[in-house]
């Protein structure tokens, strides 16, 4: 469960990307959050992924109060928490496979464990086959799927994405969002904030709709749906 | 975690370290040769002190005392005060060199024969070498015996050898502090030069260590591959200090015997020992480990994901 409570935030350049925003999630729903870019959409996930703070208000995730996480426990809360970014943020110097390994090993999971779960990941977006490439042998969306399967392949139970088909052409956008539908199919609450309107068209989930910081349509979270 | 995967994970960031250094071969080789460079300054300045300190070791006890006679003072009366120096509890031994020999010996061995000849007469006095008996070798007895030889009729001077041997070895310990002072700012030096490269291999890496921050690593998982970064410094360092000794103790072995040889001396240049190896070795990793640790907990904590 994510609760936004009132939350402003106003960077130290005097921007006031949100102005009390207040939106609720319930577990294993998928959600975009849309809006023109600067509608408060990356603050949002930051806030989440507690790269940043709220300057008022509050963020709870899990139950938990973000405000409650002291600077030495993040590291912790971001291990039940999957993120995609746009621009994929892989590291080069590494196969594929080690890049997706990354958050096993910093969680410290035994080498053999790491190596079927990596293959499982990889096997899930159909990336099977390429662990000794290098990300930059891959094409944008190869790159793309191995930032998701990274994102996943620790089982959090929450996964964001920041614009995570910015940079694909319509199908191989149709084809990720196909794959967060999967996960969101197998209980993984999602996030994803993106500017592609067509595209979530496509897809009959929820909306949250920002416009200059502020939430001008929370849509009706799963649980409050009629059936 | 269980400890298997602990020490997996260690012995795995040690070896990609490695891996990582060795792949910037022109960069490493410079940061060893400078850590190299530091340490064998001071290693070397010690080891020979501990070598001149060998060679003079034995010096301090049988002295024996040079007496300058009187120029006026005839052959006969040099004999006799030989003679009645013999006859002392305190004395050994007394050896009577005229002004001729010296003067002979003299030109022997400095070159200045020509220079010599052109002096009109033998500016050089009678010595008598007098050797202490054992049970007055001690600095009280030798002290004693020389103001009593001193107050005698027809001598000059009286010199005990060993005053010279007792300066060199009071420069000996200013010298050794000086090392040891040298020693300390090399050290220093050689936490610096490893904290900057770690400094700088850092802020190289930012992107992947706000990556791995994102995905849930801690400041002490980051961190890691630099402070074995540093120890892998610190032990090609080491490593390449101990040869640059192990070749000047080699260059110079060969000269210091001969030179040994002509004092009749047996003196060997000593070596590095095993154990001090392994202790200049065990220094260099725990400085650049230091140095690294510095740096390393300073710069990343400062990296965070935007």
């Amino acid at each position: 469960m994510i609760r936004f409570d009132q939350v402003h935030k106003r960077y130290p350049t005097g921007r006031e990307a949100l102005a009390g925003v207040s939106f609720k999630i319930d577990d294993g729903e998928l959600v975009f959050l849309t809006g023109h870019s600067g509608a408060g959409k990356s603050s949002i996930l930051k806030l989440i992924a507690l790269i940043e703070r709220p300057t008022r208000g509050q963020v709870f995730i899990n139950s938990q109060n973000t405000a409650a996480v002291k600077p030495r426990g993040i590291p912790q809360f971001r291990r039940n928490l999957g993120v995609v970014f746009q621009d994929h943020k892989l590291l080069h110097d590494r196969p594929v496979a080690d890049n997706v390994a990354l958050p096993l090993i910093i969680a410290g999971v035994p080498r053999r464990e790491i190596d079927k779960r990596v293959r499982a990941a990889l096997d899930q977006v159909g990336l099977l086959g390429k662990e000794k490439n290098r990300p930059l042998e891959l094409s944008t969306g190869e790159q793309q799927r191995v930032g998701i399967a990274r994102a996943v392949v620790a089982k959090p139970t929450l996964l964001i994405a920041d614009e995570p088909t910015g940079n694909l052409d319509p199908q191989l956008a149709l084809e990720v969002m196909k794959l967060f539908k999967r996960f969101n199919e197998v209980g993984v609450t999602v996030v994803i904030a993106t500017h592609d309107v067509h595209l979530i068209e496509q897809f009959g989930a929820r909306r949250i709709v920002l416009g200059d910081g502020r939430v001008t349509d929370a849509g009706v979270p799963t649980s409050a749906q009629p059936q | 975690m269980n400890i298997q995967a602990y020490f997996a994970r260690h012995a795995q960031t040690l070896v990609g370290s490695l891996g990582r250094i060795v792949n910037q071969p022109f960069a490493t080789a410079l940061t060893m040769g400078v850590i190299a460079v530091a340490l064998a300054l001071p290693l070397f300045l010690n080891l020979f002190l501990t070598n001149m300190r060998t060679a003079t070791a034995n010096w301090n006890d049988a002295f024996d005392l040079s007496v300058y006679m009187d120029k006026r003072a005839s052959a006969v009366r040099v004999g006799s005060l030989a003679k009645q120096l013999r006859q002392r509890d305190d004395v050994a031994a007394v050896r009577v060199i005229t002004a001729e020999q010296a003067l002979a010996a003299f030109r022997d061995d400095s070159g200045f024969g020509k220079a010599l000849d052109a002096l009109s007469d033998n500016p050089l006095p009678d010595t008598l070498i007098v050797t202490p008996a054992l049970p007055a070798s001690t600095p009280q007895g030798t002290a004693a015996l020389k103001g009593a030889i001193a107050a005698m009729a027809d001598v000059q001077t009286v010199q005990l050898d060993s005053e010279w041997v007792k300066r060199l070895h009071a420069m000996l310990d200013i010298l050794r502090r000086v090392v040891l002072l040298t020693g300390c700012l090399l050290g220093a030096g050689v936490v610096l030069v490893v904290g900057n490269t770690i400094r700088l291999d850092i802020l190289n890496r930012r992107a992947e260590i706000e990556v791995m921050k994102l995905v849930g690593a801690s400041d002490g998982f980051a961190r890691r591959p630099f402070l074995y970064s540093g120890i892998w410094y610190g032990l090609g360092g080491g490593l390449i200090a101990l040869l640059l000794v192990a070749v000047a103790v080699a260059v110079l072995a060969k000269p210091v015997d001969g030179l040994a040889k002509l004092y009749g001396s047996q003196f060997h240049l000593q070596g590095l020992r095993f154990t001090t190896a392994f202790d200049v070795l065990a220094l260099a990793v725990i400085l650049a480990w230091f140095g690294s640790w510095l740096a390393a907990t300073r710069h990343i904590r400062g990296i965070e994901p935007t």
